[in-house]
């Protein structure tokens, strides 16, 4: 009796739980399926039986059309894809191998060495690269609005974080409206959305316009074309353009090593604008586009495709003279244009079924070829004689060696 | 003395009686522009979703004559299944298009009178072949499914007047629709394909059935870990544990991880769930138990007051003819509450079903086809598929995302419908 009011050690009665069994089958239910999917747990990572894509957004509107048609056509389970930006995807892709990880990752870009030595250390020895097709990087504003004309070197004076100066000297970018950067150009504030660093378009677009606009300077380019043997020479240039030598040194201490011309020219010329002119807008490119629309003194940048499926809202801007059209980025006439690819993790064909095969349809040329479907959904496609060589590299699985 | 004051005092009254009431007539005024601003709102944005929505639950078909030769479809006389899957039946819809419009040439022309059809409508005749191997060597008209976009003109939702260049569907497309139309070849049907197929690339393929079965499995998980975890920490935490300072410092952090933003959850999931423990990546297991986690709080804070408002004397009584505290908990507290923790459960399930932050992390926003079979399978969830659809550049998304939205939220209304047959239940006993 004196043990019933607060004795914690009142012995359980077995049967005490049969009276209320609403209570008792909730709860008997719900711990025998927390018990099933406990025990489930260890074998679901090794069992996956459809393949795993990663990677660009650029890639994803035609990585997930294959997709669709593969899944159709064949009796392989359709490809599952996620849109992760080509660096977080090859971030994913290289973490390692077996079933967690994935198969395929896009990329708007090449691989770099850096990201295949971590592919590498972390046992991703035999990595595939494909070459999908060319996308050109538009830079476009509302159909409202009238349409510009811009040289590269513009465009570097308008996004870039530093700019040369009247005197030779690099000063951080004093630019307010584009009317500032040539006075045919409209007298409205300059403000770009573009996407943000771990996007494969703007590495490309960092890499191709702001850097090809750079070199429109005399003293860039010359920077750009020194080796790590010229120190002095690169000394010389750095003071003609009021750049602290300590630049030079500190990225000598970092690298141990002299840098090149290029490594400079690089943190100079591939800085985007941080005071508020260029606005990272997501990953997601129809957002810009969508952004566009309600603010058509704006600019955006973004993939091709994107331009092509709203030809109805915005337009284009001629860079250096060339509409950024089919023709003229399958020509290379067009300045801001690159390639894009995808990787295969090697290791995995075979044991997660349909990847070599997924990749032979990619590139197979009833996608990838000219009247192919991929080209109508806005992939500018490659050469015949390219297109071959990676119908040839897919087959036999060619290993990337960097 | 006192009357004539207390007169006094009444003519006041009376004086300010106008005015009091007048307040109290405002005041109700108040409160009524509050409620009908609220169901303003509501009614714009469920007029704007069901208006935007409606659409998409009708398909346009095309009544082509198709010709099923074998020399066409590139298979042998009496093929075997195998054969019929790689058929090109794709061809044979061409050959039909262009029999039925034989004034069409050139690349392009033909590219656009190919767009008529939906490019899932190959695949859609090789299954009824498949299921009917006599259909080779027939001819005669076939409903074809519409390309969304010339679905989109024939419900009436392309501008005409807008120059050419300025609207999807161009003026060939056109002229091509009205005379299908006029000969009686179009069809409006009852869209099963929303229903019944997963995601697409192409509006008029696309279905979110793979979404509410991946919604519906996360849920599943998120409810059979999240509830009895929750449910016997609160039950413990009330019932059972001393009050000390350890359990002091455990309510607070209860109560802090209830405001944490979701998607703090999601980056755990990625290094426990699938760094650290090797789950699949996508799989509406991991989705699930991260966003058990993000409920826990949630059903422990609503169960703890439900279990709080149970009248003492219910456990006194209980005690007093000698049942043991486990037996007073479970036969007399927990029956009382459940009503209570039901209502905080869903509350956090109905949560849990409108997350997509936690599940960007774990790989659940993806393209996804195949509908889910089990907790392990790749999938996604509906207000994912919601965000995937309304950020897809091609047009026909537009009524699909609102259409998906109505999915959703007959999907909460059912959940709630489902707590409340509960706990009338419970209330009952």
């Amino acid at each position: 009796m004196r043990r019933t009011r607060c004795s914690s050690r009142f012995p359980l009665n077995p049967l005490a739980l049969t009276e209320f069994p609403d209570v008792k089958n909730l709860l008997a239910k719900a711990l025998v399926t927390l018990a099933a999917t406990g025990v489930l747990t260890p074998g679901l990572a090794q069992a996956r039986d459809n393949v795993s894509v990663v990677g660009s957004s650029t890639v994803y509107p035609f990585a997930t059309v294959v997709a669709e048609r593969f899944g159709r056509s064949t009796s392989f389970k359709a490809p599952k894809i996620e849109s992760t930006g080509s660096g977080g995807g090859l971030k994913l892709f290289c973490r390692g191998v077996g079933a967690s990880t994935p198969d395929i990752t896009n990329s708007s870009r090449r691989i770099k060495k850096s990201e295949y030595d971590d592919c590498q250390a972390n046992g991703v020895t035999d990595v595939v690269e494909v070459l999908v097709g060319y996308d050109g990087i538009a830079i476009a504003n509302s159909k409202e609005s009238p349409r510009l004309e811009l040289s590269l070197a513009e465009v570097f004076a308008a996004l870039a974080k530093d700019v040369v100066g009247p005197d030779g000297k690099l000063i951080p970018n004093p630019n307010k409206t584009w009317s500032d950067i040539h006075p045919r150009l409209p007298n409205t504030r300059i403000e770009v959305l573009g996407p943000p660093p771990t996007s494969g378009t703007r590495d490309a677009f960092v890499e191709l316009a702001l850097g090809g606009g750079a070199k429109a300077n005399a003293d860039l380019k010359a920077l750009y074309g020194l080796g790590a043997g010229q120190g002095d020479e690169i000394r010389a240039l750095l003071g003609k353009l009021g750049i602290p030598q300590s630049v030079y040194d500190s990225m000598a201490a970092n690298k141990g090593t002299p840098p090149k011309g290029k490594d400079i020219f690089k943190t100079i010329a591939y800085a985007m604008r941080e005071d508020g002119a260029f606005i990272e807008a997501g990953e997601n490119d129809n957002l810009i586009v969508q952004k566009l629309e309600a603010n058509p003194a704006a600019l955006g940048i973004f993939g091709f495709s994107f331009l092509e499926e709203n030809a109805d809202k915005v337009q284009g801007t001629l860079i250096d003279g060339v509409e950024p059209t089919f023709d003229s980025i399958a020509d290379g006439d067009y300045p801001v244009s690159r390639p894009l690819y995808f990787y295969i993790k090697a290791a995995h064909v075979g044991k997660i079924p349909g990847i070599q095969e997924f990749a032979l349809e990619f590139t197979s040329s009833r996608a990838m070829g000219e009247d192919g479907y991929l080209p109508e959904k806005g992939l500018i496609p490659l050469s015949d004689e390219e297109l071959r060589q990676v119908q040839a590299d897919v087959k036999s699985l060619k290993r990337l060696e960097m | 003395m006192t009357e004539p004051d207390h007169y006094k005092n009444t003519a006041a009254i009376q004086a300010s009686l106008k005015k009091r009431y007048a307040r109290e007539t405002r005041f109700k005024w108040y409160g009524r522009l509050a409620v009908m601003t609220g169901f303003l709102f509501l009614f714009v944005l469920l007029a704007d979703i069901i208006g935007k929505g409606l659409p998409a639950f009708t398909q346009h078909f095309i009544s082509i004559d198709l010709t099923l030769d074998a020399a066409t479809l590139g298979v042998s006389s009496t093929p075997d299944e195998t054969e019929l899957f790689a058929a090109d039946f794709g061809a044979v819809i061409k050959r039909g298009l262009r029999d039925t419009f034989p004034e069409v040439s050139g690349r392009s022309e033909k590219r656009s009178l190919y767009r008529l059809v939906s490019a899932g409508a190959e695949y859609e005749l090789r299954d009824r072949v498949i299921a009917d191997p006599s259909l080779i060597g027939t001819s005669g008209p076939v409903w074809l499914m519409a390309h969304a976009e010339a679905g989109s003109y024939l419900k009436g939702q392309v501008d005409t007047q807008l120059p050419e260049s300025d609207r999807r569907v161009k003026d060939n497309q056109v002229a091509w629709l009205d005379e299908l139309r006029d000969q009686g070849r179009t069809e409006s049907r009852f869209n099963t394909t929303f229903f019944t197929a997963g995601d697409s690339r192409e509006p008029e393929l696309a279905g979110i059935k793979a979404a509410l079965y991946g919604s519906l499995f996360t849920l599943a998980v998120t409810f059979c870990l999240a509830f009895p975890i929750g449910v016997l920490a609160a039950v413990y935490l009330e019932e059972f544990a001393a009050r000390n300072r350890l359990t002091d410092l455990i309510e607070i952090n209860i109560n802090n991880l209830a405001a944490v933003p979701s998607i703090v959850f999601g980056l755990l999931g990625l290094a426990v769930f699938i760094n650290f423990m090797d789950l699949p990546r996508s799989a509406p297991l991991v989705g699930g138990m991260v966003l058990s986690l993000m409920t826990l709080p949630t059903i422990i804070i609503t169960s703890r007051a439900a279990i709080q408002a149970v009248s003492p004397s219910i456990r006194e009584a209980a005690l007093g003819v000698g049942a043991s505290r486990l037996q007073t908990v479970f036969h007399h507290v927990l029956p009382v509450a459940m009503p209570g923790i039901l209502t905080g459960s869903i509350i956090g399930m109905a949560q849990a079903l409108g997350e997509t932050a936690p599940l960007l992390m774990i790989g659940m926003v993806a393209f996804i086809m195949d509908v889910p079979g089990s907790v392990s399978d790749p999938s996604t969830v509906l207000p994912v598929q919601i965000f995937l659809w309304a950020d897809s550049p091609e047009r026909g998304f537009t009524e699909k995302t609102s259409a998906a939205i109505m999915v959703l939220m007959g999907f909460l209304i059912m959940m709630n419908a489902v707590a409340i047959y509960l706990r009338r239940r419970f209330e009952s006993k």
